[in-house]
């Protein structure tokens, strides 16, 4: 039960002017029900490395196996691979279409061949899941605010009941507020169901705290793969490829060097804090 | 997916057709097509191959991505090749069986319809190829200038196409976002019958319409916020002046459309290849 990459590479616009490698021996294997963060600048290949987990792009060369099956091989479903692992672009609230939230959230079980009552069941389940609040069901998608939208449609790839669900940037162009509700929600859905949930983000600082593991891209290649205290003690080399560690990692280290005797590897600000404190009170 | 499509796209390389002016990139386009339509002789279309070759040459556009250019339009072809081969009459009869007749006149025209289909659509998207969308506006612009006189809005078009030129890239870029998202959804957007295919193209043109009337307010909000109002009184921050090398081309292009044109009618050379 698990996804697992093997050498993958991936180059776009092969043979023209506008040729760039987007993805360079890529390999990793991610266990279901892992809490994973895919971390990188913008155009390290993250989102292309994403696109290739449901088979939407498929790899230049490599080999990526779903539960022990490699999905490039002859007659490989895609349809139902994609059922399984959902996918959530970036800005996912732009595919909305339907006249109503209910409508479009069972536009994913429709597409599966289940029947409408089924979907009716799933879509109500997907939006509860999401926090979404049941007054608006039968409200025009396009009505509603952007965090609502973002909700809605992200409703709509969990509706197909994937066991894995990928977030690309769940929480671009929110606000502070809006980002948290979502993050929460996210860490919640992990915590509620057995889903392996990829969350893709180029801020350390977003999910840092939630996640179990970090993946970081650089220029199409994995960087780092470990726990975020794994990671981040790398604070130097991240800043230096553009990503920062979270904030107390540098205060953490600052404190370190001037000779205060605290370990260095907090993720949390209250940990970190908790961290100082036990220095004073030695 | 549907990036692959390259017919109109500008494709970035370093060749002295590149930095021709837009205007003679328009002119000479013009010219070349009016050399493929005015003119039936076989070595006249040899002539418009050897020049349209020798332009590809100086172009850098990979030859390969020219070719991929066309397979939009080769259904076009085909439909045009076909009616061209039944349905005209005259000379000795070639073929003839049922209600299909093929005659020496009718297999002449259609390969010339071909030929003149494939030259038309390569060189016309060689310009597209060798000028951003930019400069091709500012070159119509600059052609245009003299109907300001009776009254056309000659900025107000160039502007409209040089934004609808601009656009082009970025709907095409959108729609394969939706369409991947769509397809993430469960979409099934090649199989079923031609009503189930326009009907699952509704979740891409929903969403693709709702994004672009959101781009367009959001660009004409930019456009206003930076006081544009028009043509009046503006000026460019780079004029378009003629250079050497632009004159070249001129002088080229016009030396190919006379010897064509000559060629034509004083080389009585109208022999069939059979």
């Amino acid at each position: 039960m698990s996804i697992k990459a093997e050498h993958l590479n991936y180059i776009y616009s092969l043979g023209t002017a506008y040729e760039k490698q987007a993805l360079k021996d890529v390999s990793f294997e991610i266990l279901q029900g892992q809490f994973v963060g895919v971390i990188g600048h913008t155009g390290s290949g993250k989102s292309t490395l994403i696109q290739h987990l449901n088979g939407l792009v498929p790899a230049t060369s490599g080999k990526l196996y779903y539960e022990g099956k490699n999905i490039y091989d002859e007659g490989y479903d895609m349809r139902a691979l994609r059922g399984q692992v959902g996918l959530v672009f970036q800005y996912p609230e732009h595919q909305l279409f339907e006249v109503d939230v209910l409508t479009d959230v069972c536009f994913g079980p429709k597409n599966q061949g289940l029947s409408p009552e089924e979907c009716e069941k799933r879509a109500r389940e997907a939006l509860e899941l999401v926090g979404f609040p049941e007054k608006y069901y039968k409200q025009s998608p396009f009505d509603l605010s952007g965090g609502q939208k973002r909700r809605v449609a992200i409703a709509g790839v969990l509706a197909m009941n994937p066991k894995v669900l990928v977030l690309d940037e769940p929480t671009a162009g929110l606000d502070p507020r809006g980002r948290d509700e979502i993050l929460d929600q996210v860490a919640y859905l992990h915590r509620e169901t057995d889903m392996t949930v990829i969350l893709v983000s180029h801020s350390m600082e977003d999910i840092a705290k939630y996640v179990e593991r970090i993946i970081v891209m650089n220029q199409g290649e994995k960087m780092y793969d470990g726990s975020p205290k794994e990671v981040f003690a790398h604070y130097k080399e991240l800043e230096a490829v553009g990503l920062a560690a979270p904030q107390v990692t540098y205060i953490l280290n600052a404190l370190a060097e001037k000779g205060m005797n605290i370990k260095t590897d907090a993720i949390t600000i209250t940990e970190a804090a908790d961290e100082i404190m036990r220095n004073f009170d030695d | 997916m549907i990036r692959d499509i390259t017919i109109g796209q500008y494709y970035p390389a370093k060749s002295i057709l590149h930095r021709l002016d837009p205007r003679v990139k328009i002119v000479c386009t013009l010219l070349f097509l009016i050399s493929l339509f005015l003119q039936k002789s076989v070595l006249g279309y040899v002539i418009a191959a050897v020049f349209l070759f020798g332009v590809i040459r100086l172009s850098r556009v990979p030859f390969q991505y020219i070719v991929k250019g066309l397979k939009p339009i080769i259904m076009l072809l085909m439909i045009t090749v076909l009616f061209n081969l039944f349905l005209t009459r005259g000379g000795a009869v070639l073929f003839h069986k049922w209600i299909f007749t093929i005659t020496e006149l009718g297999l002449s025209t259609a390969v010339f319809m071909a030929i003149r289909l494939t030259f038309l659509i390569i060189g016309s998207s060689l310009m597209t190829f060798t000028t951003t969308p930019n400069s091709l506006t500012d070159g119509i612009e600059k052609l245009l200038y003299p109907l300001n006189k009776i009254r056309v809005p000659v900025h107000e078009i160039a502007m409209m196409m040089s934004i609808a030129l601009r656009f082009i890239p970025i709907l095409l870029e959108e729609t394969d976002k939706i369409m991947k998202a769509q397809i993430a959804r469960g979409a099934d957007l090649e199989s079923g019958n031609i009503i189930q295919k326009a009907k699952a193209m509704i979740p891409i043109l929903v969403p693709l319409f709702v994004s672009a009337f959101r781009r367009a307010n959001d660009l004409a909000m930019a456009m206003e916020s930076r006081c544009y109002r028009g043509g009046d009184g503006r000026t460019k921050m780079k004029p378009l002046v003629y250079k050497g090398r632009d004159r070249m081309a001129y002088l080229v292009t016009v030396v190919y459309v006379i010897a064509v044109f000559a060629i034509g009618r004083y080389v009585p050379f109208h022999i069939w290849i059979f």
